[in-house]
């Protein structure tokens, strides 16, 4: 399989050699990526630590709900985002549509489910630890919120890169909002779908390869904030 | 509220969107278009050089011709440059464009494997290469996805008189570039516009088997969307672009374009 050789030759060029191209669609991805991850969680956490918390009618419902959801495909989020988003759709006049904008909302829509139901089942096991200790202390149950996702802060940041990994892998959603335009929307996953329909596989891989370095790296560094921060802490 | 709280939303994304590219605000066009014209790199050729005259940049959103026409009739593209004449007619009179104007050509060729079991070579009209391909009942990997390309193969196999179905005649609903990969993998038949076969770098054991009947003439049209359905877009942008396209200019850019050594489109706009 000579291809297979040339894809880690063509990576490892691609990775030395700095190229402009590629470095804007590195910095676009992860760009649109990690906002859309800090923008779910900003909604997410709370949202998860909610469901875990209160117990209301239709709860169970919810959370089904909320799990299916982290099952949705991307190419539909994709479909709905871009309903949303054209010019004769509700939100058309922003004029959103084949922008990173546009991108963010849809990868906001794939990441979202997942860090929720994964926050309400962490904060759940956690709650029901702390649950008598909480409660002679007489602290409210919206009061327990920030204390629950604060001592889940490790198991959450695995949830946040779960979230990451599933934004920065996604193609379908991207494809169909962002448009994959030249130096405006494009990004490692549109980026190899173009090259593989080119026929230039060794560059569609080497680019895949690019992306799992990316990633891992960002793995690796969270892994060593949450290691820095066990240890200060004791 | 509910509508403040849309727009803080939707500003603070517009201000990510010009973060990436504020730059580009001198001015800019989204152009729907077809895989066949990006993938070729055709507008990595030309698209700096009406860019240089007209401070305008080209968005180009590449699409199947089907999903191109979808996305102008929603008014999310400024431009249309595809390759379905009888489409694009239909457009304007639905009353989305003003103008169509022919712009180039290039032509569909037939691909196969080296091998050739239906004897394409041996044809001497592109009907008769259809009918031997059904006759042998060898595998065709058609794009089946309402793109331009499969709009002109479905008309061909009607012309041949053969309703294409069974085992043999098998739909991919995939894009120019990802039906080679699969005609490569099963050895299949294919029909593929010249520019995207030319530039294709994974063609295996595919080779060129039959090329140059008139009825696989391809032509591309450029069409201006109608200002008074979408009062939003940027129709005197969008108009500059497509006067460049038909002028001396635009058609001697598109001459120039050549991938291997090749000429790949043949501008033809009306004098």
């Amino acid at each position: 399989m000579p291809d297979d050789a040339n894809a880690f030759q063509t990576a490892l060029a691609l990775i030395m050699g700095g190229d402009p191209d590629l470095l804007g669609i590195v910095m676009l991805s992860l760009q649109v990526s990690l906002t859309a991850v800090l923008i779910a969680a900003l909604i997410a956490l709370p949202l998860g630590a909610a469901l875990a918390l209160w117990q209301f009618p239709g709860r169970g419902v919810a959370i089904v709900m909320l799990n299916a959801m982290m099952g949705l495909p991307p190419v539909v989020a994709g479909l709905a985002v871009y309903l949303l988003l054209s010019r004769a759709g509700p939100l058309g006049e922003f004029g959103l549509l084949f922008t990173p904008g546009a991108m963010v909302i849809a990868q906001v829509i794939l990441v979202l489910p997942i860090i929720a139901a994964l926050t309400r089942q962490q904060v759940e096991e956690l709650h029901s630890e702390y649950r008598e200790q909480l409660s002679s202390m007489g602290v409210s149950r919206s009061r327990r919120i920030p204390t629950l996702l604060w001592d889940a802060r490790l198991g959450l940041t695995t949830v946040m890169l779960a979230g990451f990994g599933r934004a920065s892998a996604e193609v379908g959603a991207v494809m169909i909002v962002g448009g994959n335009i030249d130096g405006v929307s494009r990004v490692m996953t549109t980026a190899i779908v173009l090259e593989t329909s080119k026929g230039n596989l060794p560059l569609a891989l080497g680019l895949g390869i690019v992306l799992l370095v990316l990633v891992a790296l960002i793995n690796a560094a969270a892994h060593l904030v949450g290691e820095t921060a066990q240890r200060r802490l004791g | 509220m509910k509508k403040t709280g849309l727009t803080l939303v939707a500003v603070g994304l517009t201000g990510l969107s010009l973060g990436a590219s504020a730059q580009d605000e001198a001015g800019f066009i989204t152009l729907a278009s077809t895989t066949s014209t990006e993938n070729s790199g055709l507008f990595d050729a030309i698209i700096p050089l009406f860019t240089d005259k007209s401070g305008i940049k080209v968005r180009v959103v590449a699409v199947g011709t089907g999903q191109a026409f979808e996305i102008a009739r929603r008014g999310d593209a400024d431009s249309l440059l595809v390759h379905d004449t009888a489409g694009e007619k239909h457009f304007v009179q639905e009353g989305y464009g003003t103008e169509r104007a022919d712009v180039m050509v290039n032509d569909f060729v037939l691909i196969g494997p080296g091998e050739d079991p239906a004897g394409l070579s041996e044809a001497e009209t592109v009907e008769q290469a259809f009918g031997r391909i059904a006759d042998a009942e060898a595998p065709f990997a058609s794009r089946g996805d309402d793109s331009g390309t499969n709009r002109a193969e479905l008309r061909l196999w009607e012309a041949a008189g053969v309703e294409p179905g069974g085992d043999w005649y098998r739909e991919l609903g995939s894009g120019m570039g990802p039906t080679l990969n699969t005609a490569a993998g099963m050895d299949a038949y294919v029909m593929a516009d010249r520019a995207t076969w030319v530039a294709f770098d994974n063609p295996q054991n595919l080779e060129l088997l039959f090329e140059g009947d008139d009825a696989l003439f391809n032509q591309y049209g450029s069409v201006l969307i109608d200002p008074e359905r979408h009062p939003h877009l940027k129709h005197d942008l969008a108009e500059q672009w497509h006067e460049w396209l038909l002028s001396e200019e635009g058609q001697q850019a598109i001459a120039d374009f050549e991938v291997k050594g090749q000429q790949l489109f043949f501008p033809n706009a009306a004098e």
